[in-house]
């Protein structure tokens, strides 16, 4: 740490070899966050990734099982070196309470789908149905213009029947909810983090601050 | 039944209870109702009026890095928060605890473009450790005490707090107290016992350890438990920057400063040692050079307090979680004990190398023009070592790092992490409220003076005794080198006209002296020493000296040149 430091011009050096987005270790992660519901806890959970130019696949957040605790659940393409960092950076936050990344055998995850098709194309091509049904889509909606098929499953599982609907050129609109995830373990860490603090706590006779 | 107070005065009460005593700030319109409630509490509450709010931030820090206590600054909202970002920044890469009561338009207003509304919990929630905003006088005592807990606890840093107008204005209850717990927020990681048994016998294994000596040795107040760690073993150790004055500068296992411009004997030995032991410390890019090839051979242990560190730009064997004067004399107690004469005996040759080639050259020219190294070591020296060492950035701060000597611990106050020009003048004036007692010179150049010049007022008005020593070399003196080496001599807007410094000086009535022959060095330092308060000592150094050794950006570690001669192959 010397010199003056990160601000001088410097000689246009190699990228840092540790730096390989698309590497061959390279993989999809679900990260669960658990923090305070506090204003701008979000953000700050968002800005680890940003950082260390990680793009979010996708993004869901809700209420836990616990009052006053928010789950977010996060899907990156990573190396695991990458994401065992982010998650500690991520625990950091002051007002998160747990962080972990999980790799697809580890977790039960599923997506929600909303697929928007025109009906004249629905009825004009007898595959579209077809698809729907082999995909286990349902129809939750016809009228004269449109149709809306919902379809729940694995991420590439709704990703499939987007593709086959694309490719009959008959989708209005498309959405998808992004994953959310269970554990498969047998532990609740984050019930074992706070059963410790509230334990800490009590011991060090120390008032509750949120 | 208690009273009911302002939001502005509650939190006059909370930072009393906190123990502060100094504030550095700025009024403006959207802090206007704290600053009449400050006025009822001059008494109790010192507040400098800086001129220029990054200086409030830097003065913050200056105070926090020498005193070991959270420093404080209060500015108004829009352009006074975001003239501190600079100071928060700095604070969050050099874990410096400081927490900054910015004003903010009342929440009513929040989200319209109000005059002088700005965003300021988004812009900072990344370069701080906590950013809240105070939206009722119900919530000022909770926010504060949260935020002096969590600024000064665990691995420090920077704290904001955006204080709404209609929080400030409404009424509220005070009740006296603080907080030292929050559910989400674990400051020191638990220690794993089987890590220290381990980290003892590695070390207890190895012939040819070497150890990192961070600014988390500081932070711990553990000066006592790493000599003692140090000296059971007979471990020699390399000091980061901000780690140079958690080690005497002559204590026999000290092997100098780590890095880009750090000794040659510890920067060739990282390379050679069987065990790294970093301690507190985050292994920079400017310490380790070239990461793919940084330190290969050894196995490395990391005491640190923040899990986030472990791993991140090296990967360790074996990680010591903790506070680490906790853990270091836990291991100590397991450590054998050992001399390694001859290893370190090995540093010898590199250090008599050095010595003569850069060192002496550099601190005992025989002729020519001032030197800066010379300036910085007759300074230390008639200061009998004692004295803290405030610098700002540029071939400067590195020439004060490389000579300046120390024998008390905190008394290094620069910007690491960030390398902010302009750091210099205002930490110094945050260290004389921090260390009162001490001497506090601040070694800068001619274009960091420039930087935040403005606080000569801040320094006329308190008296402040900073003791300035301004390396005047009439460049940018850090880039120009880099120019030199890497950018074939081509000075690109590094050449600096300077004004009459000593007109300056005289205008805020601060003593003022330029020295450019040897012969008058030592007198005016002594006059600077001598004169009660303020006092600027201009040198009037060589101007195209370069910074030496040096690690080159991409080069192995141990990969120094001694001359710039030696780059123009
Ligand atoms: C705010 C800021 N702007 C720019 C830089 C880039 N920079 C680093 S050192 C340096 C030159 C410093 O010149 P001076 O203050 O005269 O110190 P010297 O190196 O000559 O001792 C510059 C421009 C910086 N570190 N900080
Ligand atoms: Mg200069």
């Amino acid at each position: 740490m010397t010199g003056n430091h990160s601000t001088s011009p410097h000689t246009p050096a190699p990228a840092p070899a540790e730096k390989q987005p698309a590497g061959n270790d390279t993989k999809l992660f679900t990260i669960i966050v658990f923090s305070e519901n506090l204003a701008g806890v979000l953000n700050s959970v968002t800005n680890v990734f940003t950082r260390r130019q990680l793009n979010i696949e996708s993004l869901n957040v809700s209420a836990s099982a616990y009052e006053h605790i928010h789950r977010y659940t996060i899907t990156t393409y990573t190396d695991e070196r990458t994401i065992r960092t982010v998650v500690k950076q991520l625990e950091k936050k002051i007002d998160v309470l747990h962080a972990q990344y999980f790799t697809n055998d580890e977790i039960f995850i599923m997506d929600q789908a909303l697929y928007k098709i025109a009906t004249a194309k629905l009825v004009e091509n007898r595959e579209i149905s077809k698809a729907i049904r082999l995909h286990d889509g349902k129809i939750v909606e016809v009228n004269s213009t449109y149709a809306i098929i919902s379809k729940e499953g694995l991420p590439e599982e709704t990703l499939a029947l987007y593709e086959k609907l694309k490719s009959f050129d008959c989708l209005l609109q498309y959405v998808s909810s992004g994953v959310v995830a269970v554990t498969k373990s047998l532990r609740e860490p984050l019930a074992e983090f706070l059963y410790l603090r509230e334990e800490e706590r009590r011991a060090m006779e120390k008032p509750l601050d949120l | 039944m208690t009273q009911k107070i302002t939001g502005a005065e509650i939190l006059m009460k909370a930072l009393l209870d906190e123990g502060v005593k100094t504030l550095f700030g700025y009024p403006g319109g959207a802090i206007m109702p704290v600053y009449d409630a400050l006025y009822d509490y001059r008494d109790r509450l010192n507040h400098i009026l800086v001129r220029h709010e990054q200086a409030a931030a830097h003065a913050a820090e200056g105070f926090a890095r020498v005193s070991g206590q959270t420093g404080v600054c209060l500015v108004t909202s829009g352009p006074g928060a975001t003239n501190t970002i600079t100071g928060i920044a700095d604070a969050m890469m050099d874990s410096t605890p400081i927490v900054v009561i910015t004003g903010q338009v009342g929440t009513q207003m929040l989200g319209s473009d109000a005059f002088q509304e700005c965003d300021v919990v988004d812009i900072t929630q990344p370069i701080t450790k906590w950013a809240y905003q105070i939206r009722s006088a119900k919530d000022v005592a909770w926010a504060v005490h949260r935020a002096f807990y969590i600024a000064g606890s665990g691995r420090p840093g920077p704290v904001v707090l955006d204080f709404a107008k209609n929080a400030q204005l409404e009424m509220a209850e005070y009740v006296h107290g603080n907080i030292d717990f929050i559910r989400s927020y674990v400051p020191v990681p638990a220690t794993a016992k089987s890590s220290i048994i381990q980290a003892a016998d590695m070390i207890n294994a190895a012939k040819r350890p070497l150890v990192l000596v961070g600014q988390g040795v500081e932070l711990g107040n553990a000066v006592d438990e790493l000599r003692a760690f140090l000296e059971k073993a007979g471990l020699p150790a390399g000091c980061t920057i901000h780690g140079l004055s958690a080690l005497p500068s002559d204590h026999p296992l000290n092997v100098g400063m780590l890095g880009m411009h750090g000794s040659l004997g510890s920067n060739k030995k990282t390379q050679e040692c069987d065990l790294l032991i970093a301690v507190g410390m985050r292994f920079d890019d400017r310490i380790t050079g070239k990461l793919e090839t940084y330190a290969r051979q050894a196995k490395k242990i990391h005491f640190d307090i923040d899990p986030a560190e472990i791993n991140k730009n090296v990967e360790v064997e074996l990680a010591v979680l903790g506070d680490c004067k906790q853990t270091l004399p836990a291991v100590t107690a397991l450590l054998k004990e050992a001399e390694h004469t001859e290893w370190r005996e090995s540093f010898r040759e590199w250090d008599a190398l050095e010595q003569q080639r850069v060192i002496e050259p550099q601190i005992h020219p025989a002729e020519g023009p001032l030197k800066m190294g010379e300036v910085v070591r007759r300074v230390s020296e008639l200061t009998g070592d004692k004295a803290v060492m405030v610098t700002d950035v540029g071939q400067n701060q590195m020439m004060a790092a490389r000579y300046f000597r120390f024998t008390q611990r905190r008394s290094v106050v620069t910007s690491g992490g960030m390398g902010t020009m302009g750091y210099g003048l205002p930490a110094a004036i945050g260290a004389t409220f921090g260390a009162p007692d001490r001497t506090v010179c601040l070694f800068l150049g001619d274009g960091g003076l420039q930087m935040t010049i403005e606080e000569l007022g801040t320094i006329m008005e308190q008296q402040s005794p900073v003791k300035i020593v301004l390396l005047n070399n009439n460049y940018l003196g850090n880039v120009r080198q880099w120019q030199q080496l890497f950018f074939r001599h081509r000075y690109s807007f590094t050449p600096m006209m300077n004004p009459d410094y000593e007109k300056i000086a005289q205008a805020y009535d601060i003593p003022v002296r330029t020295v450019t022959d040897r012969a008058d060095l030592d007198e005016a330092i002594r006059e600077m020493i001598g004169t009660p308060g303020p006092f600027l000592l201009q040198a009037a150094v060589m101007e195209e000296d370069n910074v030496m050794p040096m690690c080159c950006p991409g080069h192995d570690v141990d990969d120094m040149i001694l001359t710039s001669e030696e780059l123009s192959h």
